[in-house]
């Protein structure tokens, strides 16, 4: 069995000439006779000839090479990689859902918008920011959709001399690509010891060329910005906007108002706090919340009610479309359903449990396997090895390690300022046992590296293929079939 | 629960920590901490699934003759129940390659797939939809060539050029609309005296918007003349019958993948495809599997490339993309499987031949007229004797979605109405169509 899943075989390499899986109605006559021969293909496109059965067992099998959430603890940092409730899975693609055209007279779509107004309306709650689009299709996106908001709101205000965006080197590599991306140029500004932001850089980063400032909350070391409401005031003072990546909202959530903050921009991920699943990469929903002063600026449409009828509403001052439609509409539909199962002192209660969790990781392994900043994180903690400490072990290895012993690897190498990390994120979902497990495999792996440092550095040694080479990859590419 | 910490795990935890409450473990400043949040009351399950089928029963399902963009095709059982998968849908990106080998090989194939239905020779692992990856094409154009104009179809679809103009709002591009035809498709020669050694690229819907069939062979040929590149915008299903933009010579091909086994969902998540030559891989933006070795020689799939991504280039990136539409993209390579070559030219020609039948009913339909007299695939425009949001509301009341109004992408044409038939429509269904608007 194991032999077979250990092949790989492509679906091509299983193709018969002649197998279906699906046939269709036959046509009373062929496109050539509808159509020119000029506009028409010559050569059927080489795609696999398989049966239905085929082709379930084909991808039923690859499933099984991977781990996943459902099966194995994920704790990779960053990811908020938390239980994803299997009723949002069919309460957000029920027919009348999933075969909404966006087109559709809005009339035949209120259940729809409803359900985007409303989630709108949740976010603004937990945030206390006064405006959300639901638009972004990712974090990523929702970061260039806020920087290109903060552009709008400077174009209208004629602060176009701002030409800078500030961001620390705890940020996501997606920031300053971001900034970048709306055409700002990038300042980057080192953190504190305490790994912080260093007040005293960005003070001399800020000027009246400053548009915003891209700060991560909590930040990619898993800390809280502490001061966060001076930054903010310093960021306003110099005329600029504060920008907050909200990826690691979950945090967060019912302990505190990125609002209350000072905060006049942010994205949130669907796929990440609202327990969406994240689909091996995609699709997530970023919604951009803005404070009133930059909320006209948001990309257009918005959904409003209006005498009890929900409408997709373009606004005059808005920054133009990010998207096609209105959204990932399934996914906020389970981001929807998510924020309607919790209230507030559950949502405090998940917050927590978040911090408990990486909290105790963070202390269980403390002696082998250390906290690069040695004080309690938020919801994630970093870890960082010395490889001269560790018989020549990285963490590249200790992450292959992890996987025989049944568990996804942490985030490795980021974030950037820490050498040899390891970004632990257990989330709230996951129980003591599992963590004890957890921590019980590292100890086990810190044994081997004292005794047999061989047996990490070749690992894994149970997946279906062993230590890629990925370097082999780019050499000479080969991307399809 | 949804955490599952009992009480006595807490304490034992916060015991381990030397702290008697997680507040111990906060620095946020007090004031700040636990404000009011004011949400509705927390619902079970049941309750949940109850109040989510009340919503889903104000949707009112119609019969729908509605592209523009977004389109109905036939589902089989068999994609949704592999792309629901735990084993796929709770997996995330495949950094650890060893233990990610389904979802990394599921995307060589899509990446295979959409290559050889597009007669490309690379892909990539899919963008957040079709407008973009076409925006992220025309910004590759720029890089590529050096060059700062954009000609665009004057036929792309309204909400692309809406994002294609926000996404280079501030980066010093000029984007310039090609003229159209009067009827309907891209003046040639008036592209040829547009064309300039500031073209980037010519930006190439087909079908385009109005559903028309453009001469691809004469426009790559002049793109091409003027060193500029070619960026097709394609309807992936059109392309079980129609030319692919590798055999007129695009040099970038994007879609609106959301045809190929994905519901309509109310416009998302989509699936941007993005294709290219070979010589541009390295200027794509976002993931690409690429196939490499494990230490026993044995094949294994990887992400690669990433020298061009954002976690490594930072601002010097190709783009910020960081995540793609996998499980779009999946059940995308599911379909594409499942109804091989064969399926895909039948299930082409059947949207070729659906919407055939109904322009032809139509436009015997008094004080109707079919507007498309050219070559169209599944979707044409009609002319009403009333404005085309009347008819709408007309064929709403009916449980028809009668098409989109062409109003909304032009404001000086209120009778214009675009219609599509795909393959999910019955000669029973255009009948009713047809008979409906005959009522008016």
């Amino acid at each position: 069995m194991k032999e077979i899943l250990k092949q790989g075989e492509l679906s091509i390499e299983k193709s018969r000439p002649g197998r279906r899986g699906v046939r269709f109605a036959a046509v009373r006559r062929p496109a050539g006779d509808y159509l020119p021969g000029s506009c028409l293909r010559t050569q059927e496109p080489n795609l696999p000839e398989l049966s239905e059965f085929d082709t379930v067992r084909h991808f039923t099998r690859l499933s099984q090479l991977n781990y996943s959430l459902d099966a194995q603890f994920y704790p990779l940092g960053s990811c908020t990689m938390k239980y994803n409730p299997k009723a949002y899975d069919t309460l957000s693609v029920l027919p009348s859902f999933a075969s909404a055209h966006p087109f559709a007279p809005q009339i035949a779509v209120q259940g729809t918008l409803q359900i985007l107004y409303e989630l709108q309306e949740l976010l603004k709650k937990i945030t206390g920011l006064a405006a959300f689009t639901l638009q972004p299709a990712a974090g990523a996106h929702g970061e260039l959709t806020g920087i290109l908001t903060v552009r709008a709101y400077h174009d209208a205000h004629g602060n176009a001399n701002r030409t800078e965006v500030i961001v620390p080197d705890t940020a996501h590599g997606t920031n300053p690509a971001t900034a970048n991306m709306a055409g700002y140029s990038v300042i980057n500004i080192k953190s504190a010891a305490d790994g912080c932001v260093d007040k005293e850089a960005l003070q001399a980063a800020l000027s009246e060329k400053t548009a915003a400032v891209m700060l991560t909350v909590p930040n990619t070391v898993g800390l809280f910005e502490k001061d966060i409401r001076e930054i903010a005031d310093m960021v306003h003072k110099a005329g600029a906007l504060l920008y907050m990546d909200g990826a690691n909202f979950n945090a967060l959530i019912g302990l505190a108002k990125p609002a209350d903050f000072g905060v006049d921009v942010m994205h949130l991920n669907l796929h990440k706090t609202f327990a969406a699943p994240h689909g091996g990469g995609g699709p997530g929903s970023g919604p951009v919340g803005a404070a009133a002063h930059v909320a006209p600026y948001l990309p257009k449409p918005i959904v409003t009610l209006e005498n009890g009828v929900y409408t997709l509403h373009d606004t005059h001052e808005s920054l133009g479309k990010m998207k096609a439609f209105y959204g990932n509409i399934a996914v906020c539909l389970r981001g929807y359903c998510y924020l309607r199962q919790f209230d507030g002192e559950t949502l405090k209660t998940i917050a927590e449990n978040a911090i408990l969790n990486a909290n105790y990781v963070r202390a269980k392994l403390k002696g082998k396997f250390n906290a690069f900043f040695d004080c309690p994180c938020m919801h994630e903690c970093v870890l960082s090895i010395n490889p001269a400490e560790m018989n020549g072990v990285h963490t590249t290895d200790v992450a292959k390690r992890l996987l025989d012993y049944g568990f996804y690897a942490p985030t490795i190498y980021f974030p950037l300022i820490v050498p040899e990390a390891m970004m632990v994120e257990p989330t709230e979902t996951e129980s003591k046992a599992t963590l004890d497990a957890f921590v019980a495999a590292l100890e086990a792996i810190y044994e081997e590296i004292q005794t047999d440092p061989q047996l990490v550095k070749g690992a894994p040694h149970t997946q279906c293929v062993n230590r890629i080479d990925e370097v082999s990859a780019a050499r000479q590419p080969n991307l399809r079939w | 629960m949804f955490t599952p910490q009992t009480e006595q795990d807490k304490q034992e935890m916060l015991q381990a920590l030397g702290v008697s409450s997680v507040k111990d473990l906060l620095t946020i400043s007090p004031d700040l901490l636990y404000p009011a949040l004011d949400l509705p009351n927390a619902l079970t399950e049941q309750e949940l699934a109850a109040h989510m089928q009340e919503l889903a029963s104000k949707n009112k399902p119609l019969k729908n003759f509605i592209g523009a963009g977004c389109y109905e095709h036939f589902i089989p059982a068999a994609v949704p129940a592999l792309s629901s998968r735990g084993e796929f849908l709770t997996a995330y990106t495949p950094y650890q390659a060893e233990a990610s080998q389904g979802t990394l090989q599921t995307i060589y194939e899509f990446q295979s797939a959409i290559c050889a239905l597009f007669d490309m020779d690379v892909a990539t692992a899919s963008h957040y939809d079709g407008a973009t990856a076409m925006t992220e094409a025309a910004l590759a154009c720029h890089r590529i060539t050096n060059r700062t104009e954009i000609i665009i179809s004057s036929h792309l679809h309204p909400h692309y050029k809406e994002v294609l103009k926000t996404y280079t709002q501030h980066l010093g591009l000029t984007i310039k609309e090609a003229k159209s035809t009067p009827a309907g498709t891209l003046d040639v020669e008036a592209l040829k005296a547009q064309l300039s050694d500031q073209t980037a690229c010519v930006v190439l819907p087909n079908p385009n918007f109005l559903g028309y069939l453009e001469e691809v062979d004469t426009i790559s040929q002049i793109t091409h003349e003027s060193g500029a590149l070619l960026v097709a915008v394609v309807n992936p299903i059109s392309l079980g019958v129609l030319k692919t933009p590798g055999a007129y010579g695009a040099d970038f091909a994007v879609a609106e993948g959301q045809c190929l086994g994905n519901p309509m969902s109310f416009g998302g998540p989509g699936l941007g495809i993005m294709t290219a030559k070979k010589a541009y891989v390295r200027q794509l933006p976002g993931r690409i599997v690429g196939i490499a070795k494990d230490h026993d020689g044995r094949r294994a799939f990887v992400l690669t490339l990433q020298a061009r991504e954002q976690h490594i280039r930072r601002e010097k990136a190709s783009s910020n993309i960081c995540s793609n539409e996998a499980i779009c993209a999946l059940n995308a390579v599911i379909y594409l499987t499942l109804l091989g070559p064969k399926g895909l030219q039948e299930v082409a020609e059947l949207n070729v031949e659906r919407a055939h039948q109904l322009a032809d009913k139509i436009s015997q339909v008094k004080g109707f007229e079919v507007e498309t007299k050219s070559p169209f695939f599944n979707e044409f425009v009609v002319v009403c004797p009333i404005p085309a949001g009347q008819v709408i509301e007309k064929l709403a009341q009916k449980g028809i979605g009668a098409g989109y109004n062409l109003n909304r992408a032009d404001k000086t044409k209120h009778n214009r109405l675009l219609v599509c038939a795909t393959e999910m429509r019955s000669e029973k269904d255009i009948q009713a169509y047809v008979d409906a608007l005959g009522e008016i």
